[in-house]
């Protein structure tokens, strides 16, 4: 057993801090679960008011075995996607121009602050009745609650950059595709990251509130379904769902961080924290 | 079928002797009150492989001075000819060093002193040789994977240096590349400059605010007044080469660093 000093020190790390975090995550878990049980059970609520973790867990059971739940959540995640993936490259490509040109952020800034003091589920109506109770109406709001953290961060990491940065590729000549690909997309990746952590999570809501008021696919009309019968165990289930969506997209932009910014001096691991 | 054969031979002879002429050289930096007038028609010439070093206070736009012959900045008034042409806008065969070390913090000391050769789609192997070859003459074999984070302000600034001679440009700009470091390894980091440039000789204007450093390096040395700068001194350091640490110590030298220092006032 040969071990270099990188794997012997890998694996020191996977036994000092990775393997307690999943056991105490777990431990955690079951006490959660364990008082929810308890309270539901001390409290003798009817199901329709508060659920046991058994009957949501029979529910979720049946909803996987008649489809539904497989089948809400896929038309949901297409939304999440699509939404994410048209909010973000605009959003990046409108923080470009605005990090670029002065003029341009004093013409237009005005208006992206505005339209994020509206709230989305105040024009989602607007946006079904314009754009139809379809799928592309639920990627539109999707992708409008992504674009403002994804744009502030672009701006703001594009700023970042230090000048003499700037300077040097200038002094060597780079041309503009250069500079984006070998100082800018480099340079602002960080705070753009941080970014697309929210929106990523955001776009989740987005999708559903999009559900809510005008659907008859999704998580969301799963959950209105679920409170027209006051199947609250259907409610739980869906919106367990979401949040495992919304934690595993989440995951995916932490593991996108570890891999594009360890370069970075190294962080303590911790989610929130970066 | 010369008309002008006399002023042709001038030229000629002029472009032979230096490489870099600087003409009444202005730079007025737009401010609420007329301008912040940084250099006031500075003139001086550089002979190829001639390293010089501008010396002043603090604001008498030495900054401003390099980035104009870099060509990251224009004057507002007055001309910078460099082989024969007028400068306008930045030119690869500049390297330029800054203060701070001025790395990607991103890429490795290798990738660091790479950029300029990608940026010249130098072909990968070719810009790779190229790049070891500096990591070597800039003293710091083994750290080729190293990232900036975990490098000293000394070592960092060697990478800078690398960057700024790996294309191989005829001049070198340095501007106050050492003033971040502390006393012992900014001289150190002044002696290992004279190595490198004995090794790969070129044009160089550099500078600093140290007396000592300007005389331990340069040919000439060109004292700028407090703003608006001008030329106060051309002074030439009548100092052998190659030096060594031990001229610091030496009568001559003590005797120019008096005259220096009166002469910034």
């Amino acid at each position: 057993m040969n071990f270099n000093d990188k794997q012997k020190h890998s694996f020191q790390k996977m036994h000092n801090s990775y393997m307690p975090t999943v056991i105490l995550a777990v431990i955690f878990l079951t006490i959660t679960g364990f008082l929810w049980w308890l309270i539901s059970r001390l409290g003798n609520y009817p199901s329709f008011i508060l659920p046991s973790p058994l009957d949501v867990w029979n529910r979720f059971v049946v909803s996987i075995n008649d489809g539904s739940l497989i089948r809400h959540s896929l038309v949901t995640l297409k939304e999440i996607m699509a939404g994410l993936a048209f909010g973000v490259s605009v959003a990046t490509a409108l923080g470009y121009a605005l990090a670029k040109s002065r003029t341009f952020e004093k013409l237009v800034s005005p208006y992206i602050v505005a339209s994020q003091s509206v709230p989305i589920v105040a024009i989602a109506p607007i946006l079904i009745i314009w754009f139809g109770s379809g799928i592309s109406s639920k990627i539109l709001i999707c992708s409008l609650i992504v674009f403002f953290p994804v744009l502030v961060n672009t701006v703001v990491g594009l700023r970042s950059i230090p000048n003499e940065l700037q300077d040097l590729m200038r002094s060597l000549k780079a041309s503009r595709w250069q500079t984006i690909f070998k100082l800018e997309i480099p340079g602002a990746l960080p705070v753009f990251l941080g970014g697309l952590r929210v929106g990523a999570t955001l776009s989740v809501i987005g999708a559903v509130v999009g559900e809510f008021v005008g659907s008859d696919k999704g998580l969301g009309f799963m959950i209105n379904l679920g409170r027209g019968q006051y199947d609250t165990a259907l409610v739980f289930v869906s919106v367990f769902t979401l949040i495992i969506m919304a934690m595993s997209l989440y995951g995916i932009v932490i593991l996108l961080e570890k891999r594009l910014l360890s370069w970075q001096q190294s962080s303590n691991d911790t989610i929130l924290e970066h | 079928m010369n008309f002008y054969p006399d002023i042709v031979n001038k030229v000629e002879q002029k472009s032979e002797e230096s490489v870099l002429q600087i003409k009444e050289l202005s730079a007025v930096f737009p401010n609420g009150n007329g301008g912040l007038q940084a250099l006031d028609k500075v003139s001086f010439s550089v002979s190829p492989q001639e390293f010089i070093c501008v010396l002043g206070p603090s604001g008498s736009g030495k900054s401003t001075l390099l980035r104009i012959l870099a060509g990251l900045l224009n004057p507002t008034d007055g001309k910078v000819i460099y082989q024969g042409a007028d400068i306008c806008g930045p030119r690869r065969d500049i390297g330029f060093v800054f203060q701070k070390a001025n790395l990607m913090p991103w890429r490795t000391v290798l990738q660091n002193i790479l950029l300029p050769l990608e940026l010249e789609n130098i072909p990968a192997l070719e810009a790779d040789r190229l790049a070891r070859e500096m990591v070597k003459l800039v003293g710091l074999c083994g750290f080729e994977d190293t990232l900036p984070r975990d490098l000293s302000g000394g070592m960092a600034q060697r990478v800078a240096i690398g960057r700024a001679l790996v294309h191989d440009p005829h001049l070198l700009l340095l501007d106050e590349p050492f003033g971040a470091l502390d006393a012992l390894t900014r001289e150190r980091m002044g002696t290992e400059l004279l190595r490198i440039w004995q090794v790969r000789r070129k044009t160089v204007v550099m500078v600093t605010h140290s007396i000592s450093e300007a005389l331990f390096l340069a040919d000439r040395v060109l004292v700028l007044t407090p703003r608006p700068g001008s030329v106060r001194l051309d002074f030439s350091v009548d100092l052998h080469r190659p030096r060594n640490d031990e001229i610091r110590y030496t009568r001559e030298f003590n005797d120019m660093t008096r005259v220096l220092r009166n002469a910034i006032g």
